[in-house]
């Protein structure tokens, strides 16, 4: 029997019960819609992830005080409160090979208030020039600050600005900063939001001005090291940890800072995407099985229903493996339709996500590729035990069966 | 062409034992014309079925064409009654969801003959059981009996099969129209030298074959030609339309 011949049997057959059919696939196409939507949250958010970090500036490696530990709690560690670093560290670091440049930083949260009278709490950091350069954040209108910069400008991020002076040129215009004077020279160009912190919400200023006149201490919150290429960034790790600790006085494998590479942070997070991702996605698959077992359940009622017709195959004189294949067809068919359906339903959902939840979704090639091999897969598994049964039949019992 | 020596059957069912064959010794030629005779549970379907390589014996040797087959694997006798058995049931045994050239066609798509082809055959097999060609595109629910009989007749025939096995054929079927059944019967056997194996329980069915094998408690209690043979074919073509 061609495999043209038995297509044609499994679709007519399909077709004559409907009905039936269709609430048995409804099953299948449930299972890998969600199987579809989960992955592809979990891929659009690794995507938005990578992107985030791309903004924050490449080839980066960042220095902090006290020891944070990747995968075991970034957040918690000592930041803001470790006092380590100081301007005489980026001085060290500069001078290391295959480093591009130093970025020091100061940040602190303050009241800030304009000259309209608009009252906004904001973080504020003090920087270099070269934080343009390393932060890849480039200024929109205005200028940035000069290098030992000790007036008392600031640059400002686009949605302060926009919270600051709705509808009016910040520029040239007055803030109130720590009930001290400043005035805006800048404004940068958006960016959006990377993990917590909306580095469109920030208000700049020089670093020296920062130390001498707000926080009025000389320690550094971090200091931010851009790379020559992607390739030196473990070396430099390794580096800045010689050098720093040298510097410090403090043993190498017990400093009093840590040196983090963006990637790091990519990792740990892809790490975390991809467990909630399957975990998720194996809750789906479970809807998957239980759509499988419909059709195992459809396939032995549509046996049973033609049991003299398998008496008469065999009778006429079809072989085992033909009757085992008509059936096993029949419900590998079932299955893939499910399959494609649940693709279509599955990216639905995922663009309806993205656009009323604001989450990134992508649907990817390997994620349709999963869900129709999946789906085979559940109509071989589900579909061989009736089918064996069917190829199985004595031919005069089945003929005789009424 | 068919030879059959000390084929005994027996069922097991758990601890009880029924010898449905005992002792058959049979032997059909070329082109005869046969009925199986006996009562229900005589052994007569048993017999058909390993005729019709359905079934195996439980000891003894059959021989078809001169090729024992009493041993042969499952998917092996199905390779057999694909190329030269051709089986009409009583209950015509028509799939429902096929039109009656399909239906015919069908022995054939497991033989892997083209479509072209397939339906040259069906054509000619229909042809030959006098199915008249305005129905070819029918649903076998939409035919009468008789009708459908005769499709199940043109299945039997398409892959030219050595031997025609019909297991009460005209069963579900009223005298008349059983009548112009045995008839196609009698014309295959006659007109083109089919062999054909015809099981009934009645005489006068039996009467209709040129030979009876009479069976009763699994044994051959008679063997002989019919003297009296009835033979059908003064129903004019006019009067078989009204009763199909």
């Amino acid at each position: 029997m061609s495999i043209f011949d038995l297509l044609k049997e499994a679709l007519s057959s399909i077709k004559v019960n409907k009905l039936r059919s269709i609430l048995t696939v409804l099953g299948i196409i449930i299972g890998i819609a969600a199987v579809i939507s989960m992955l592809s949250i979990g891929e659009g958010a690794k995507k938005q992830l990578a992107q985030s970090v791309e903004n924050a500036g490449s080839n980066l490696l960042t220095v902090f005080p006290g020891i944070i530990q990747p995968g075991r709690g970034i957040v918690s560690s000592g930041r803001g409160t470790a006092q380590s670093l100081k301007m005489k560290d980026v001085e060290v670091i500069e001078k290391i090979e295959g480093v591009k440049a130093v970025s020091p930083e100061i940040s602190r949260r303050f009241q800030i208030v304009s000259s309209s009278g608009k009252n906004i709490n904001s973080l504020v950091i003090g920087v270099t020039p070269e934080y343009s350069i390393v932060r890849n954040s480039k200024v929109e209108k205005g200028r940035f600050f000069s290098k030992n910069d000790l007036s008392r400008v600031v640059v400002l991020g686009p949605t302060t600005a926009q919270d600051l002076f709705p509808n009016e040129d910040p520029i040239g215009k007055t803030i109130r900063i720590n009930k001290v004077n400043f005035k805006v020279i800048g404004v940068l160009e958006p960016k959006g939001s990377l993990g917590f912190i909306n580095i469109d919400e920030v208000v700049l200023v020089p670093i020296l001005v920062m130390q001498k006149i707000l926080t009025g201490s000389e320690y550094l919150s971090q200091i931010s090291v851009q790379a020559e290429s992607s390739d030196l960034i473990e070396v430099l790790k390794e580096k800045i940890t010689d050098e720093l600790s040298k510097e410090h006085k403090v043993p190498r494998d017990n400093p009093d800072f840590s040196v983090i590479a963006s990637q790091q942070f990519l990792n740990v997070f892809n790490t975390l995407i991809n467990t909630m991702t399957i975990f998720l996605s194996s809750i789906a698959a479970i809807s998957l099985i239980v759509g499988g077992i419909g059709i195992m359940n459809m396939m032995l009622t549509s046996i049973t229903e033609r049991t003299k017709e398998i008496g008469l195959r065999k009778a006429i004189g079809a072989k085992k493996k033909e009757i085992l294949l008509q059936f096993l067809i029949e419900s590998i068919i079932l299955t893939l339709i499910g399959g494609l359906f649940g693709i279509i339903l599955g990216s639905l959902i995922s663009i309806g996500i993205s656009k009323f939840a604001n989450i990134t979704s992508q649907i990817s090639l390997y994620s349709i590729f999963l869900a129709l091999t999946f789906s085979s897969l559940v109509g071989i598994i589900f579909g061989y035990w009736p089918a064996k049964r069917a190829a199985k039949l004595d031919p005069i019992v089945a003929l005789r069966y009424e | 062409m068919i030879r059959m020596e000390n084929i005994n059957k027996i069922y097991k069912n758990s601890e009880i034992e029924t010898i449905a064959l005992k002792n058959i010794n049979l032997e059909i030629k070329k082109s005869e014309f046969i009925a199986i005779m006996g009562p229900s549970g005589s052994g007569k379907s048993t017999l058909m079925h390993i005729i019709g390589c359905l079934d195996k014996p439980t000891s003894g040797k059959y021989f078809l064409e001169n090729k024992d087959v009493s041993t042969l694997k499952e998917d092996e006798l199905a390779e057999i009654r694909k190329t030269k058995i051709g089986f009409v049931f009583q209950a015509f045994n028509l799939l429902p969801r096929i039109k009656v050239i399909e239906q015919v066609e069908l022995p054939l798509v497991y033989l892997g003959i083209k479509k072209e082809e397939r339906k040259e055959k069906a054509v000619k097999a229909l042809k030959s059981s006098a199915f008249p060609e305005k129905f070819w595109y029918h649903y076998p629910n939409q035919l009468s009996g008789g009708m459908q009989q005769r499709v199940a007749i043109a299945r039997a025939l398409v892959n030219d099969p050595l031997i025609i096995l019909a297991d009460e054929p005209t069963g579900n079927l009223d005298t008349k129209t059983g009548e112009i059944i045995l008839e196609t019967f009698q014309k295959l056997n006659s007109d083109f030298g089919k062999t054909i194996i015809l099981v009934t329980h009645e005489e006068y069915i039996a009467e209709h074959a040129k030979r009876i094998i009479h069976i009763k408690d699994g044994e051959i209690i008679a063997d002989y030609e019919v003297s009296n043979r009835k033979i059908i074919n003064n129903l004019q073509q006019k009067q078989k339309n009204e009763y199909l």
